[in-house]
């Protein structure tokens, strides 16, 4: 049976935060002599071709895009976590101008054409960033709004959507979950009724990143009264249309930089021509980007967030001392540290084999389910066993550690939540019960 | 005159890394270490990018010295805008023993190949902190110098360098050809953006050996030993002036 996907479209971040103070300033590279031990994993590997998936313009791109985020982005970090809302109009137009938000959208529309594989390079590399909440927002952006408007949507749907949200100019967000569905999209309420050349939309959405200050809002809706797979339609919607009303913006055990809203539609009125596609289809085009959505979640959480959090977890407990040892010299802490990595490499041999897969052309929906599940569950293993090793100061606000405990913890809820990949693992198995 | 400038890049190790020394005392440790673009050799490559985006000249080449993985820093630099590439093979114990002054030889037989306009250099590199290379290559070619630019302007076919002195700022104006060395305020360099990173895979790099431009590249020194820094030691509080000055005769300070 079709498993419901997708509750939260949020995507899983990490945050990482710098163990020593960076001080590099906005836009001037620093080249003093007081430099951040930011531990710097060469996510590069020696020899492009031995690679996997990666060639030299991969590691070409991930570089430039560390950059941006080492000098635009993560030094902010901690002021916009703590304010509880990011810039997206700045960020997005940075990423945007180097062209990263439209890596795989087509070029006619601002994007570059590329295979998915270089998607992957670009979340792995935003991994980066020193919070979960920036990443998730780039991902909702670049993955979950916009793709199947890039796939389906018309000509002039595409003008003046996707290509301001590939250049940066427009934030977008996502409009799938409401207050009473979560991973039961087939049971949203939104409605969408047509009157002459406009759909009048009333509900209400809930859990929309980037929600208060998105520019438009790719909506799922009920268009028809037919059965609940057939009768939805995705449906753009600029969010400073009369009648669209952000209701809160929410407070939540992580992602703080990102802004959570509440979204009200009271009589919105939106121009048919503005439905992406056929009309009934919308949860179709919703549930074919899901492998794209999960392979990025993944892709950011434990390649580059994990693995950051293990060395820093490294580096704090070789120089920090009990019982006049290092910690790290205890067996159960270099032992754990050393279970935890093998786990990550797991993880990232099923996600890059997955795209490879994926690029060719075949329907990993399995494989990328099982990567979102693990991902989930790997983040809370490695969260909680790293904070431990870090004692009272795992314990505080000021150590990345404690972010990504909190962060990633949404990993196993958003984006489809464990239970949902499980069903849908077990219906690839053949062994869910039959009706 | 070609309108071409020649700009050096090099490949260190990354300014956020910390360093190791190798245990035998011989070299830092390199393996597995990140590496990316002196941060001054990308100063040189923005402004050379910026002058042709000026239309003041017409192309630039970047040129960078050492192992296959030299060719990254290179591809870097034509993802930022600079036109073609060529990678100087140097390996394993030549590449260790490469210094500026082998570089300069280089350096001034390409820019007499290329015909070049300019040679733009960063001012220094941050592993050897040298300081070297741009002054050596202008002796060399018998060419005028503008080290630790912060600002450049053409006028005719001479240089106005505005330069980066103790004092404060030197203007001074000079022929061309020239040899200009990048400081840190000559520009903020542009992110390599994802169109151009594309873009650089049809740009092309050729190979050269030192030897196919007529330089010999043996060392005339020979690096003893490498040792890190001394550990930081506690400090010591005094009550008084008189104190302090007898601490600092007991150490042998004054």
């Amino acid at each position: 049976m079709a498993l419901r996907e997708g509750a939260l479209r949020l995507n899983l971040l990490l945050n990482s935060r710098t163990f020593y103070k960076f001080n590099s300033s906005v836009g001037v590279r620093s080249l003093s002599e007081n430099v951040s031990s930011t531990p710097v994993t060469s996510s590069a590997p020696e020899i492009a071709g031995d690679h996997l998936i990666y060639t030299q313009e991969h590691f070409a791109l991930k570089e430039s895009l560390r950059k941006i985020i080492d000098q635009e982005i993560n030094p902010h970090v901690e002021q916009w976590e703590a304010e509880g809302i990011f810039p997206a109009h700045k960020v997005f137009k940075i990423l945007g101008s180097a062209g990263f938000l439209g890596v795989n959208k087509p070029v006619e529309y601002g994007g570059l054409g590329l295979d998915y594989s270089y998607s992957v390079a670009v979340a792995e590399e935003l991994g980066h960033i020193r919070c979960g909440g920036i990443p998730m927002a780039i991902g909702v952006q670049t993955d979950m709004t916009t793709p199947a408007l890039a796939r389906f949507g018309s000509a002039e749907l595409k003008q003046e959507f996707l290509l301001p949200s590939i250049m940066g100019d427009k934030v977008a967000c996502l409009g799938v979950s409401e207050v009473g569905a979560g991973s039961d999209v087939s049971s949203i309420m939104t409605k969408a009724v047509r009157k002459g050349d406009e759909y009048v939309i009333n509900g209400g959405k809930m859990w929309t990143t980037n929600g208060t200050q998105a520019d438009w809002i790719c909506l799922l809706v009920n268009t028809s009264d037919g059965p609940p797979h057939r009768n939805k339609s995705l449906i753009c919607v600029p969010m400073n249309l009369p009648g669209v009303q952000i209701a809160r913006k929410i407070e939540k055990l992580g992602m703080w930089s990102s802004d959570t809203a509440e979204v009200f539609f009271d009589d919105v009125h939106v121009p048919c021509k503005n439905i992406i596609g056929q009309e009934g289809m919308g949860f179709t085009y919703q549930m074919l980007q899901f492998q794209e959505e999960r392979l990025w979640a993944v892709a950011i959480v434990i390649l580059t967030m994990m693995e950051n959090v293990i060395q820093e977890t490294i580096q704090y407990t070789r120089q920090r001392k009990i019982f006049k040892r290092p910690v790290l010299h205890h067996q159960s802490v270099h032992f754990r540290l050393a279970e935890l990595q093998t786990e990550v490499e797991l993880l990232r041999a099923l996600l890059h084999s997955a795209t490879a897969l994926y690029i060719k052309g075949n329907d990993v929906t399995k494989l990328a389910s099982m990567a979102k599940l693990k991902g989930g569950r790997l983040a809370r293993e490695v969260g909680d066993s790293c904070l431990q090793f870090w004692g009272g100061m795992g314990f505080t606000s000021d150590v990345l550690v404690s972010r990504f405990y909190r962060d990633s913890r949404l990993m196993s809820i958003g984006g489809g939540a464990d239970e949902v990949m499980l069903g849908i693992i077990c219906k690839y198995m053949d062994i869910l019960p039959k009706n | 005159m070609s309108g071409r400038v020649l700009v050096g890049v090099k490949r260190v190790i990354d300014y956020a890394v910390k360093i190791r020394v190798k245990p035998d005392n011989s070299c830092v440790v390199t393996d597995g270490v990140k590496h990316s673009m002196n941060p001054f050799c990308e100063i040189a490559v923005e402004e050379a990018v910026k002058m042709k985006e000026k239309k003041l000249i017409k192309e630039v080449v970047v040129v960078s010295c050492g192992p296959q993985q030299a060719m990254e820093t290179i591809r870097t630099a034509l993802a930022m805008g600079a036109d073609r590439g060529i990678h100087v093979e140097v390996t394993g114990k030549d590449y260790e023993n490469l210094g500026p002054l082998q570089v300069s030889k280089i350096m001034a037989a390409l820019a007499k190949k290329e015909d070049a306009l300019l040679v733009i250099l960063g001012k220094q590199a941050i592993d050897d902190d040298c300081n070297q290379t741009g002054q050596m290559t202008a002796a060399l070619l018998d060419w005028p110098q503008g080290t630790f630019a912060s600002e450049l302007s053409m006028e005719g076919d001479k240089i106005k360098v505005v330069r980066e002195i103790d004092g404060g700022l030197e203007t001074v104006k000079i022929n061309t050809p020239a040899v200009i060395t990048a400081d840190l305020r000559l520009n903020t360099p542009r992110y390599a953006t994802l169109p151009n990173i594309m873009k650089a895979k049809k740009k092309k790099i050729a190979n050269v050996k030192p030897a196919d431009l007529g330089v010999d590249i043996t060392s005339r020194l020979e690096v003893l030993r490498v040792d890190e820094p001394p550990q930081r030691e506690a400090g010591v509080k005094v009550e008084t002036v008189d104190d302090l000055l007898a601490r600092l005769k007991e150490a042998g300070r004054i």
